[in-house]
């Protein structure tokens, strides 16, 4: 589904990542980690061309990403849900409108039912129509996990979705992105929290892969 | 989205779609007020050229193409003159005929003032030469001199030229008018397209998620577009109300028919100024559909 190949990547200066090849298959599910600044974020804003490679190739469902239109990329972004680690919400709108924004832009109507389960799903049925300033950090990356599989997305990628939520809640992040992969869905999951790896590997065949001194190693059992 | 369903979106009440784009009081009243004040202003610049236009066309139809040589002479002298000044009239450039009257119509033209009965014959009455011009038309003052140096006797008689340059004049004013309504138009769309810039640099954030969560150009530019289409429409239908109504109270055309009171607007002519809130809205869809799409295509 996503596939990159050599790709080099830099921020003006120095290059951050140095020929990275990733394939992401269809039902997989990979876990990225590294220490923080190591490059993680910027490896998954390739995956969604928010970013493009300076050199390489990066094929995004079948299309080679330096193709793509600009509409081609919002059609890329309704099959890939992201979970941003700084969230991305509309401030003025309530909660339910900005997990249901991905509906909206795209032309779909939403469900108010559908809505609501989803709500209920991430543990947020009483927030519905709380503005994001009003609500906790956990809170507003689960309302992202809502936002970013509402549209039913073939590829989940997630970045740093348990950074702000205690271990319990991790946990039950886990869980739904761990039932979204056995329906089916790609998962990517960037984090540095190893239990939260080690939880998952437990259920779910889950590669580790990790950003070490600007390069993309695959994990072994040393994790 | 089709252009007709995009079309009457425009006008219908704030829905989902404009809302993810916030509120933003201080633009919105800015250009509110601009829409207006240019409104009002157009409703003056068709008032001036409709009135102008009204005056240029009558001026043009009194203004008859012929005009008469009257020749005053002792009666051995009329006929050699009546000839000498036909044929500086045959010669001059501008005049499409020149024909001397006959007694009968001379004494056609006396009767409603001396009767039938009036020898004309035996009176010292002018020889009248009827001159038509053509539509170049023919210059006065050097046709004088030369009727002076061959026909001493001969004066010529255009009554109705002095009015040639009111009419240019008219007509140069409706011009302007519509020049000055371009300009309005223009003006226009260049404030509406500052402030749609100023409203997407503004929501710059707002473009990027919207963008993050697969929306298109066209959908987000369509937010912007419903905001400014409908303010300069309502700005607009409130200038042109108020114009209007200033130019309804401006006094009214007098009998005398002079200029400056017959500003105004006459009969259908009350219909033109409503065309101008719909014009107004168009600049701003179009002012700020390029304005949009020019922006969301420069970021990434
Ligand atoms: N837009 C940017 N411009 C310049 N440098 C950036 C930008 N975004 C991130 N960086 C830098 O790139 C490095 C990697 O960032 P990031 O991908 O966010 O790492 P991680 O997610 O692994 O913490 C950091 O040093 C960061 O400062
Ligand atoms: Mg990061």
């Amino acid at each position: 589904m996503i596939e990159l190949k050599d790709v080099n990547y830099g921020y003006g200066g120095a290059d951050l990542l140095v020929g990275a090849s990733l394939s992401l298959g269809a039902g997989s599910f990979h876990f990225l980690t590294g220490p923080s600044g190591a490059g993680k974020t910027t490896l998954l804003k390739l995956c969604y061309r928010e970013l493009q490679a300076s050199s390489g190739r990066i094929t995004l469902f079948g299309q080679d990403a330096r193709d793509m239109g600009r509409d081609d990329v919002s059609d890329l972004r309704r099959r890939v849900g992201v979970v941003h680690q700084d969230c991305q919400f509309l401030d003025h709108l309530s909660l339910a409108e900005n997990v249901a924004l991905p509906l909206l832009v795209s032309g779909h109507a939403s469900d108010p039912g559908n809505l609501k389960e989803l709500l209920g799903w991430v543990g947020l049925g009483d927030q519905a129509g709380s503005l994001p300033a009003e609500l906790s950090g956990g809170e507003r990356q689960r309302a992202a996990l809502a936002r970013a599989v509402i549209m039913s997305p073939d590829v989940v990628i997630a970045d740093e979705p348990t950074g702000n939520v205690d271990w319990e809640m991790s946990q039950r992040l886990l869980q739904l992105l761990i039932e979204l992969n056995r329906m089916g869905k790609t998962i990517i999951i960037a984090t540095h929290d190893m239990n939260l790896i080690r939880a998952a590997k437990a259920q779910v065949s889950a590669r580790v892969v990790r950003i070490k001194d600007r390069r993309l190693q695959i994990a072994g059992a040393d994790l | 989205m089709s252009g007709g369903t995009q079309g009457r979106a425009v006008f219908s009440a704030e829905t989902a779609a404009d809302r993810v784009v916030p509120p933003t009081g201080f633009t919105a009243r800015l250009t509110l007020f601009a829409a207006a004040a240019m409104a009002f202003l157009a409703v003056f610049a068709l008032a001036l050229s409709l009135a102008t236009g009204r005056l240029a066309d009558r001026w043009a139809s009194e203004l008859a193409r012929t005009a008469t040589v009257r020749i005053s002479t002792t009666q051995d002298q009329r006929v050699a003159q009546t000839r000498a000044a036909l044929k500086v009239l045959e010669t001059t450039p501008g005049i499409a005929s020149a024909r001397a009257l006959s007694l009968e119509e001379e004494q056609a033209l006396l009767e409603p003032w001396f009767g039938p009965a009036m020898p004309i014959a035996s009176l010292p009455v002018p020889q009248l030469i009827e001159v038509i011009e053509d539509e170049n038309g023919y210059e006065a003052e050097g046709l004088r001199l030369r009727l002076m140096a061959e026909a001493p006797g001969a004066v010529l008689d255009d009554h109705t030229r002095w009015r040639r340059p009111l009419v240019q004049a008219a007509e140069r004013l409706r011009t302007m008018g519509w020049i000055a309504l371009a300009l309005i138009a223009a003006t226009t769309g260049a404030m509406i397209t500052l402030a749609a810039n100023a409203a997407l640099s503004a929501n710059a954030q707002v473009i990027r998620v919207l963008r993050l969560v697969g929306a298109r150009d066209k959908f987000i530019a369509a937010a912007f577009v419903r905001r400014f289409t409908l303010r300069a429409f309502s700005g607009a239908v409130g200038g042109t109300l108020l114009g209007m109504l200033a130019v309804f109270m401006l006094p009214g055309a007098s009998a005398e028919g002079s200029f400056l009171t017959g500003l105004g607007f006459q009969g259908l002519h009350w219909l033109w100024p409503l065309s101008v809130p719909p014009l107004a809205g168009a600049v701003g869809f179009l002012a700020t559909r390029l304005a949009a799409l020019r922006v969301l295509k420069g970021l990434m």
